[in-house]
């Protein structure tokens, strides 16, 4: 038999039917849902008459428009708080469960699905948001749809598609203190380009990979969108078993050895062919910080904010250009004299356990400087937030001077109360530091949770192994 | 879905790389749980100065001037002219609808990004893939020429500038299938059910854990 990889073993097995052009439908084997992308999909459903396939494939909970604060009162704003109750309903009429706003496993969609082992190895995952390329790090091939797809999905749990081509990230060596999976994807971004994975499917491999923890993994193939992939993938090993192992969803039993014999294949294959193969050296990798509105606009803390009069490329100069005017930013600034004013952890990139850990560690201890109007840790999920409080996470924030808010998406994409005002610049464990992202004419540069930590406690942007 | 057969209309220029679906339609207006009336704040915040919620009259904003769609010239365009990895960032289809409400049924761009490319077929909308030096070439004539319109023939897959030079383009056969037709592919999909139904049975035995 031919040599496969990851990507090709997970697609052969759910093709369902194959058409003369390539196009085939695949089976979905989890469906996940939120507010934001599925009211129409229902909607639809309803006008056309139809049902669910299968609604035990599907999971949902709202995320994007929950307010982090003073849950109890329920939703301040008449429109947000609509889309989440047309969740609720939605759900209810067509008997999908549903983790609602104030049970303790809601939680921000892709937090949620590892959490309650919902989403496993070798599935097919599918939801209405690009950071679905989150569950990739469980050995599933997972990836964002649109809206008229979650309606297709939902009433016929397939998807129509093209196979995509093969690419395979590979980080080797072993990272330097301080250096995490945030930094390791931001470098790959740095690397190949917000389009550098259009049309790929990319596995992320090599020994610094390997060495992550599954919730390092997540935060990798969570931003493999942002490298143009529509899903990344890590293949399945012992540390992925081990986190599989007990969760509510995951099979029991007999069950659990005979899916477990099956994800033990769930790797690519030695021989296996490539379409684009790129390889970083892990020694080479920095803290990173992002400087413009792409991520793809990203430095190593030690760099400076690059002149736009050096870029040869005329639409790249021009971009460079908009987004300085944008940042408030002048060419040649080190990196490490921008202040900030809020800062930001949480989202799917950042908001899980070993996240907050990582802040908390950089806290401890120490208090957010004076110049810091916000700074802010949202949890992602509940279940994440009651872990950390065990753990005392809480109170190290809180000490430090950090709001220790409710699980949501919140300043990710500022859907909620909880956004930048104009001209307010932040250090964010996000994924997006598109304009306007966290808020109208908010300056967003995304880091990982230890840089955010970092800036909130020296009020700008510092190399957190030196403090 | 509109069946997309030939589009003649007014070409706009869009003159920036990695447009994102933020930039298309900002988040707040995500909170809608219709599919349609997105177009008034399609490009939000480039096309007004000051900051759009939902429930604003949109007639009483003040325009930016100097945003392209704004220009009188360009007024009723139906052809969108992009640069590279138009689309990228979100999967909400709120982006094509915003595109189809306001009156584009044509994209003309070197690349978009995955999510969106697809979501624009499922809603009447022809993303077209043309090389980077013909974008360039339609830049510049659009710039040159008010009123420049250009005619896009779906069944043919040819871009017809008005000089009478045509442009072949790829389309994917299931999708211009689609597409030309106005077709929802549920449908399409629901006269396999068999093949779904036998594919279940199998990976029950395969996979039970799955079900
Ligand atoms: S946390 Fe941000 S990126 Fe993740 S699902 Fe929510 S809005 Fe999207």
């Amino acid at each position: 038999m031919a040599a496969k990889t990851l990507y090709d073993k997970i697609w052969d097995a759910h093709i369902v039917r194959q058409n003369d052009d390539g196009v085939c439908t695949i089976y979905i084997d989890r469906h996940l849902v939120h507010e934001v992308t599925s009211p129409q999909a229902f909607e639809g459903l309803r006008l056309a008459g139809r049902k669910p396939w299968r609604a035990a494939a599907n999971l949902a909970t709202p995320d994007h428009n929950v307010p982090t604060t003073d849950r109890a009162r329920g939703i301040a704003d008449p429109i947000s708080r609509l889309q989440v109750e047309t969740l609720d309903n939605n759900c209810e009429t067509f008997g999908i469960t549903e983790f609602r706003m104030n049970d303790p496993r809601q939680g921000i969609v892709h937090v949620i699905g590892p959490e309650q082992g919902a989403t496993l190895p070798g599935m097919t995952v599918v939801c209405g948001d690009s950071h679905t390329s989150t569950h990739g790090a469980l050995g599933a091939l997972a990836q964002g749809i649109g809206t008229s797809e979650v309606e297709h999905v939902l009433a016929t749990q397939c998807l129509i598609q093209k196979k995509s081509k093969n690419m395979r990230v590979s980080v080797e060596g072993q990272l330097g203190a301080g250096v995490t999976a945030k930094d390791i994807v931001l470098a790959i971004i740095g690397e190949i380009g917000t389009a550098g994975g259009t049309g790929y499917a990319i596995e992320f491999a090599g020994s610094a990979i390997r060495a992550l923890s599954v919730e390092g993994r997540m935060t990798v193939c969570n931003m493999a969108i942002e490298a143009g992939a529509r899903c990344g993938l890590v293949g399945v090993d012992n540390k992925t078993i081990e986190y599989v192992k007990g969760r509510p969803f995951a099979p029991k039993g007999d069950l659990w050895d005979k899916a477990v014999a099956a994800w033990r294949d769930l790797h690519t294959d030695d021989g296996a062919a490539f379409d684009r193969e790129v390889t970083l050296r892990a020694e080479d990798i920095k803290p990173q910080v992002t400087w413009g509105t792409s991520p793809e606009m990203v430095l190593p803390i030690d760099g400076r904010v690059p002149d736009p009069a050096r870029e040869a490329n005329a639409v790249k100069k021009e971009g460079m250009q908009r987004a300085l005017e944008y940042m408030g930013l002048d060419a040649g600034t080190p990196m490490t004299d921008i202040a900030v004013d809020k800062v930001f952890i949480g989202s799917c990139t950042n908001s899980r356990i070993e996240d907050l850990r990582a802040a908390a560690a950089v806290a401890k201890g120490r208090k957010v400087a004076a110049n810091v109007k916000l700074a802010m840790v949202v949890p992602g999920s509940g279940l994440v937030k009651q872990q950390a409080e065990r753990e005392g996470l809480d109170k190290i924030f809180v000490e430090a001077g950090f709001e220790w808010r409710d699980p949501g998406c919140s300043m990710c994409l500022a859907m909620n109360a909880d956004r930048l005002s104009p001209g307010e610049r932040c250090a964010s464990t996000s994924n997006r530091n598109f304009e306007g992202r966290q808020g109208h004419g908010g300056r967003t540069h995304l880091v990982s949770p230890a840089m955010a930590a970092a800036a909130a406690v020296c009020g700008h942007f510092v190399d957190v192994r030196k403090i | 879905m509109k069946p997309f057969k030939q589009v003649t209309g007014i070409v706009a220029p869009l003159d920036r790389a990695n447009v994102d679906t933020d930039a298309i339609i900002p988040k707040q207006f995500l909170k809608s749980i219709k599919r349609s009336g997105f177009g008034p704040n399609l490009f939000d915040g480039w096309r007004y100065l000051d900051h759009g919620e939902p429930g604003m009259d949109n007639a009483k904003r003040p325009l930016n001037p100097d945003f392209v769609l704004n220009q009188p010239r360009y007024k009723g365009a139906s052809v969108l002219l992009a640069r590279e990895n138009f689309g990228c960032g979100s999967s909400r289809e709120h982006a094509p609808w915003a595109l189809e409400d306001f009156g584009f049924r044509v994209i003309i761009a070197p690349s978009y990004a995955d999510i969106f490319f697809n979501n624009c077929f499922k809603n009447g909308i022809l993303p077209i893939v043309l090389a980077a030096d013909k974008v360039d070439v339609l830049f510049k004539e659009t710039l040159a020429t008010p009123g420049y319109s250009l005619t896009v023939d779906l069944p043919a897959q040819t871009i017809r500038r008005p000089n009478g030079q045509e442009w072949a383009f790829e389309v994917e056969s299931f999708r211009k299938y689609c597409l030309e037709n106005g077709l929802d592919d549920i449908g399409l999909t629901l006269q396999h059910v068999d093949d779904i139904r036998r594919y279940e049975e199998r990976r029950k035995n395969e996979a039970p854990w799955l079900f």
